[in-house]
């Protein structure tokens, strides 16, 4: 059986998943060999890429938002590969820089970091950004600056939120690229952000492009997240993700499957 | 306690048993991350001769972790069977590597043991095993578990079906699951990590699945892989739940970084077998676990990631679970840095869990910031089956577009069985017959129009 004669070709539509495939005896064919590989050897590419800091600074003071540049700890980035400790501090200039801005107390520090892919964040982190802005607007919300970080993981923002006074601190950073999605964005919020918080204290929105979840979408997520953690003081496993019961008209899910019983 | 060793003119000195096993590790960047690896090659080989020489005896007087401090070590020690350790109580480590690997360890004295190997001693000993021994011993053991068909046995390698989409779309999380069933995938469980832990998103993938399931007669289990809390909101919301997940670690403080206790998972199993949806057991629970996830939480203690893991598995067999799985090559080069270091680590785990008693599986996979490829996956997957694995991922085409990263594909799995005669559990394969996916040779059909599940495809395009 080839790809072309494969009867679920048509369901592929659904999804970017690489179904239908077809198969030589119990193997695929050669082109789907070639194609993995060759999306293999994109996402090699992607992770070693560095951060245009510079380019994304213009971006984000374009949407009317200062920005403050850091660097992690890490001093390479194959030191930041093989050493996720770094990544999640800052290094010691960066860290006097911002404790220097003695930054009045806020509601919400926002963090731009290159994670694993900073195709991500060149391609997401501006549209999200000028989603989000409307919505900080509409709650009247006390930013800091948007601290641009190269070589950050995500553990990063609460040390900078803390810095910053901010009761809140959301990360965008360039998740793990996929073989499919080299450039997804993944967003973090922790409230009353300090250095040595958990990922159980922590709400993370994932699939951030707009193959996966649109930069809209993630934006009312985040906002509805923001609000619920200023309001009750908790971020992580006991605050559930309940932005969808407030949707008016819930997008996605096709009725079809669910209606043929 | 220090122990000692001595090779020709150096005394070697390891400061305790956690260091000891430390300095006996293979290799892996893990514990270089942790600053607790050995400084030589010479030195790694001393600790394990003098690993070799201590007494079985010694981890039951020893904690790596403090009792007071960690529930998982107090689970350990409570739970110990000083029946079952009898018969290899009078053992060193290095003896006990030996006792294994003898023509009279069968199926019948690894069963017996089971309840007396402590997870520290299961990693102790493997860290003397080569890879092929972490394979024989593996390969005559087999722990069968039930739910709606029986994993486990002799000449079975399930496969869980994982067909997560990026936006949580049921449509097209459908599709996948079609194409998976159509390449006999499924039998371990149809499992969805969902994008989403938004209540109304999870209630809906459960629903599709559960009636996927119904609606075929599938004997199978599905499950939406989310916190364990989650799940029990959704049984409490009359969502149809099959099986209860959790991520576990091997301490306490890297449970509570997942926002985890022992209680939250009694909770969990007590709340699925109430629902009483088994139809062959009661086998709810599904566990993932991995090489690492101490450390990442800041919470192992000083203790290697090997033995880590290994009680992690400790956390697992409390809960009698249908399902466990290292997800191998997850995390990150940082904690298991290339191909080579992925398939040691694979073997470790499916041997360590296969003494402790566990139906555990592997989802051997990588990421692309790790130093390997598929060809890493297909010597692993291999080495995996030849070894008895419960079951193995079935992923399309390899490529998970929703968490990001790479694991084996629903031809793998085709492959696997096809090369070594693997069936997949056996109430499942009637089904595959009955249903016109396999013919009465197993090997699968070219699915024809009129096939049922392609009208299902049919009405899900429509």
């Amino acid at each position: 059986m080839t790809a072309d004669g494969d009867p679920l070709r048509r369901l592929a539509a659904f999804t970017p998943a690489r179904i239908a495939l077809g198969r030589v005896g119990a193997s695929l064919p050669t082109r789907e060999v070639l194609s993995f590989a060759l999306a293999h050897a994109q996402a090699r590419d992607a992770v070693h890429a560095p951060l245009d800091a510079a380019a994304m600074a213009g971006q984000i003071q374009a949407l009317g938002l200062p920005t403050v540049q850091v660097w992690s700890a890490a001093a390479s980035r194959g030191e930041y590969l093989r050493r996720p400790d770094l990544g999640r501090r800052l290094s010691a200039p960066s860290a006097e820089d911002l404790a220097r801005l003695k930054h009045p107390a806020c509601d919400l520090a926002i963090v731009v970091a290159d994670g694993l892919s900073s195709a991500a964040i060149h391609l997401q982190a501006g549209p999200f950004l000028a989603a989000f802005k409307r919505h900080v607007q509409a709650r009247s919300l006390r930013l800091a600056p948007v601290v641009i970080a190269q070589m950050g993981r995500v553990a990063l923002g609460d040390e900078i939120g803390a810095l910053l006074n901010a009761r809140a601190a959301a990360i965008l950073i360039g998740e793990r690229p996929g073989l499919s999605s080299p450039d997804s964005l993944g967003a973090y919020l922790t409230v009353n952000p300090s250095p040595g918080r958990t990922d159980a204290e922590r709400n993370c929105i994932s699939n951030i492009r707009p193959e996966g979840l649109s930069h809209e979408r993630a934006a009312f997520k985040l906002d509805w997240l923001v609000g619920e953690a200023l309001r009750r003081g908790i971020t992580g496993v006991g605050l559930k993700d309940e932005s969808d019961l407030v949707l008016l008209v819930p997008p996605g899910p096709r009725t079809a499957l669910t209606d043929d019983s | 306690m220090p122990y000692r060793h001595q090779v020709g003119a150096t005394t070697w000195t390891f400061r305790d048993l956690k260091d000891l096993l430390a300095k006996a590790t293979p290799i892996r960047s893990g514990d270089h991350l942790a600053g607790i690896a050995a400084a030589s090659a010479e030195q790694s080989v001393a600790a394990r001769m003098c690993l070799a020489e201590l007494p079985l005896k010694t981890f039951l007087n020893e904690a790596v972790v403090p009792y007071e401090a960690d529930e998982v070590t107090r689970l350990i020690v409570d739970t110990h069977d000083a029946g079952a350790f009898a018969a290899i109580a009078h053992l060193t480590v290095g003896d006990f590597r030996d006792f294994l690997l003898s023509d009279d360890c069968d199926a019948r004295v690894l069963e017996g043991i089971a309840g007396g190997v402590t997870p520290e001693m299961a990693a102790a000993v493997s860290k003397l095993m080569r890879n092929q021994d972490l394979i024989l011993v593996a390969s005559r053991r087999r722990v069968v578990t039930r739910f709606r068909n029986t994993i486990g046995e002799p000449g079975v390698m399930a496969v869980r079906l994982q067909p997560n989409h990026p936006a949580d779309d049921l449509a097209g999380i459908a599709a996948a699951t079609l194409d998976g069933l159509l390449y006999g995938c499924g039998d371990a469980v149809i499992g969805v990590n969902p994008a989403s832990d938004s209540i109304p998103v999870l209630a809906r993938i459960s629903d599709l699945l559960d009636k996927l399931i119904a609606r075929y007669r599938i004997p199978t289990q599905s499950c939406v892989l989310t916190h364990v809390t989650t799940t029990i909101d959704l049984i409490e919301q009359g969502v149809p739940v099959d099986l209860v997940f959790q991520s576990v670690a091997g301490t306490e403080k890297a449970n509570a970084s997942f926002g985890v206790t022992l209680a939250h998972l009694r909770e969990g199993m007590e709340a699925a077998r109430a629902l009483k949806r088994g139809t062959v057991g009661d086998n709810v629970m599904y566990f993932e676990t991995g090489q690492g996830t101490a450390l990442s939480a800041g919470a192992h203690h000083g203790v290697d990631q090997q033995t880590c893991e290994a009680r992690a598995y400790a956390v697992c067999r409390a809960f009698e679970p249908l399902l466990v799985n290292t997800v191998v090559g997850f995390i990150g080069p940082e904690y298991l840095y290339d191909g080579k270091q992925i398939i040691r680590a694979g073997l470790e785990d499916h041997f360590c869990g296969k003494l402790l008693g566990l139906p555990i599986g592997c989802d051997v996979c990588y990421t692309n910031h790790a130093e390997a490829d598929q060809d890493d996956m297909d010597t692993l997957l291999t080495l995996l089956a030849t070894a008895g694995v419960n079951y193995v991922i079935g992923v399309p085409g390899a490529d998970d577009v929703m968490l990001n990263y790479q694991s084996t594909s629903f031809h793998d799995a085709l492959y696997v069985r096809d090369l070594l005669g693997l069936k997949p559990a056996p109430e499942f394969a009637t089904w595959l017959q009955d249903i016109g996916i396999t013919g009465g040779d197993g090997r699968l059909l070219k699915p024809g129009g009129a096939h049922p599940l392609l009208r299902f495809a049919r009405e899900v395009s429509a």
